[in-house]
């Protein structure tokens, strides 16, 4: 039997001979090197609340809250993931290299989040800071209540795209099925062609940044005013 | 020329269903358009502990001596899952209030308070202040749906986590923090533009249902280790389903709040007519409890209308681990105090009354961010009456118990109590006073 006690800093850790508290008991304890959980089956909370610079790679698909809370750790998931992927992320970088469910980097304050295929529903939801990069499309309410940092997502986007959004900004090469209550299409300035050029370099996706759009907030909703009340 | 008799007059008479309050809401909305928004809980007259009475001992119950026998008051809360379960020395907690809607100094107020008295202080919407956490001994970190603030670290930080479903105040609705109070700091920590209005999301952006909140609490566990204790807290409303869920969804306590529990910022027309009285939530939610066999198991905390030790006494006799308190610990550290009035009239209202909390003009220095304002208020000054009121409460409920033939507050029991009203009786589900019949029960 494969023990958390056994694993320093470096090694295999089989999620069929260990348990997931096991597990991510010796990864949040790693400061340093190189992990691959075999055998994920889909299991739940897999490497969340990792503290240090240690590298993790999910053979296989993970269920909900992978890298959930993540700081510094650099995580890759082969294959895809269940809801709320890298929820609440503070920094280094989640990656799914297939699709990802629901809420993908929930409220996350920094770092990057990269899904090579789609995102389902609320993408981004209440983001805080976190750089989401998405090789596909993202479902309905993506970027819902969006606060800081960038959405990028290479192919199209569902209905109410940006809903409440405050400051975040999202671009989206493909079509925008509908935008949300206060979020507008904003010009896409040489500034933030060269943002999303950063980004798809970082996240090791192509595409040509000056063929993406720009939306944001209207900042019609950021203080009541009975006029708008069609929009409440 | 003959006088002509005087025809006597009625009295006029005012409308019971148009009465002067609401005509004055009528006016006011149609002279702003704006719905009245206000902190606090609900103010209309509801049925309540004080529909309550306790029986005391008698020929067949015999009393504890008032100042020589123990009476014990200890709670521990959260042993179900937790490596460190909670253990207070009164079960009378201070329920959870953001730094943003209360002063830095108030929220020190709060920890000192209850650090002196032996109890635990919770955060609010807006998350985790290093004074917060220094000036707290036993710490709740609150995770709400806006997860403003929320960081790993301070989650590993906290002694317990709150799952936010739902307030008393406002069940099925978010967070409102208006632009008046979002000041740099409060808008650094939010990461929100300063001086916007500020409305949190009702709903968790990352689970849906009691099935996907039994994963997320699992996460959260995973992150802090399974060392501490997880709440959920929700507004009474469905008391006996939300408990249940609660429970199955794999909580170490429930926080279940009523609709006199107090909120910073709420439109006035939800707080006076969602949710349901504490006084009918805490049976429903007992016996959930006890159909999944987990009463004294599950914690169960209940706030909302709190203030003194009788009301304690009543809710534990009802079956509740321990109560939480807000508005009182409020006006405990200074809160709508009649020395103030004059400074209450110039802001249009009166001592007692005063509930713009959201405005940020408290001239108490509690429910403000402005500087000057928040000044007056002596952390240490207030900390300590907040102290000397968490005692007085802790010892009614204990002369209460004592009077009922009780060891420990925790064996207060229904049969202890009778009802006033049929109302209390049938909420309650304790006889109606001077018999022994229970409304809905034969």
């Amino acid at each position: 039997m494969m023990t958390a006690e056994a694993i320093t800093n470096a090694g295999v850790l089989d999620l069929a001979e260990m348990s997931v508290r096991d597990a991510n008991a010796t990864l949040q304890a790693a400061t340093e090197g190189a992990f691959t959980l075999r055998n994920p089956g889909g299991r739940h909370a897999l490497a969340c609340g990792l503290m240090h610079p240690v590298s993790v790679t999910v053979e296989g698909h993970a269920g909900y809250y992978c890298g959930g809370m993540n700081k510094e750790a650099e995580i890759t998931i082969r294959g895809n993931a269940g809801t709320g992927v890298a929820e609440n992320i503070m920094s280094g970088i989640v990656r799914v290299t297939g699709d990802a469910s629901q809420s993908a980097g929930a409220t996350g304050h920094g770092g990057l989040v990269v899904i090579e295929g789609n995102a389902s529903a609320r993408c981004g939801i209440s983001m805080k800071g976190v750089d989401i990069v998405v090789g596909g499309n993202v479902g309905h309410m993506s970027a819902f209540m969006a606060q800081a940092g960038n959405l990028v997502v290479l192919g199209d986007a569902g209905e109410d795209l940006g809903d409440s959004i405050y400051e975040a900004r999202l671009f989206v090469r493909g079509s925008v099925k509908r935008l949300g209550t206060d979020c507008i299409e904003k010009e896409m300035r040489p500034e933030h062609v060269a943002i999303v050029a950063g980004l798809l370099d970082r996240a090791g996706l192509f595409a040509d940044p000056s063929e993406f759009r720009r939306y944001g907030s209207a900042r019609r909703l950021y203080n009541f005013k009975i006029d708008n009340v069609g929009s409440y | 020329m003959t006088e002509q008799p005087r025809i006597p007059r009625t009295v006029p008479v005012k409308s019971a269903t148009f009465d002067d309050y609401t005509l004055s809401e009528i006016r006011r909305a149609a002279a702003t358009g704006l719905y009245d928004i206000r902190g606090g809980g609900a103010k209309r007259h509801l049925p309540h502990f004080d529909d309550l009475l306790f029986l005391g001992a008698s020929m067949s119950r015999y009393p504890l001596e008032g100042y020589r026998e123990k009476c014990g008051t200890e709670v521990v809360i959260g042993a179900r899952n937790a490596k460190n379960p909670i253990t207070l020395r009164t079960p009378i907690t201070i329920a959870g209030m953001s730094f943003g809607s209360l002063s830095a100094q108030a929220k020190e107020a709060l920890g000192r308070g209850a650090n002196a008295a032996g109890t635990s202080t919770t955060t609010g919407d807006g998350g985790m202040t290093p004074e917060e956490r220094e000036s707290s001994n036993t710490l709740v970190y609150q995770l709400l749906p806006s997860r403003y603030g929320m960081n790993p670290d301070h989650l590993r930080m906290a002694d317990a986590i709150e799952v936010v479903v739902g307030q008393g105040a406002k069940p099925g609705g978010g967070g409102m923090l208006l632009g008046q109070k979002i000041t740099e700091r409060v808008a650094e920590m939010r990461t929100l533009p300063q001086g916007i209005d500020q409305r949190s999301a009702c709903r968790h952006p990352d689970w849906t249902g009691p099935d996907d909140l039994e994963i997320k609490i699992q996460e959260l566990r995973e992150i802090t280790g399974w060392r501490v204790p997880i709440y959920i807290k929700v507004g009474a409303s469905r008391p006996y389903y939300d408990v249940a869920l609660a429970v199955k969804a794999g909580a170490d306590a429930v926080v279940l709040d009523g609709m006199q529990g107090g909120t910073a910022a709420t439109q006035h027309v939800f707080i006076e007519h969602v949710g349901i009285p504490t006084l009918a939530a805490i049976r429903p939610a007992v016996q959930a409890l006890k159909d999944l066999d987990m009463h004294r198991k599950v914690q169960l905390i209940v706030s909302g209308g709190i203030r003194n030790g009788a009301d304690v006494a009543k809710a534990l006799a009802l079956g509740a681990d321990a109560v939480s308190i807000g508005t009182a610990a409020l006006v405990a550290l200074g809160d709508n105090d009649p020395a103030l009035e004059a400074e209450y009239q110039k802001l249009g209202t009166t001592a007692g009354a005063y509930d713009d909390w959201h405005e940020g003009n408290d001239p108490a220095g509690i429910t403000t961010q402005d500087p000057r304002l928040a000044a007056r208020l002596d952390p240490v000054a207030a900390g300590r009456r907040l102290a000397n009121y968490l005692n007085v409460m802790t010892l009614e409920l204990q002369t209460i118990a004592r009077a009922c033939g009780k060891s420990h507050v925790l064996n207060l029991e229904p049969e202890d109590l009778v009802a006033l009203t049929v109302e209390s009786a049938a909420m309650a589900g304790v006889p109606l006073a001077g018999t022994n019949w229970i409304p809905g029960q034969g």
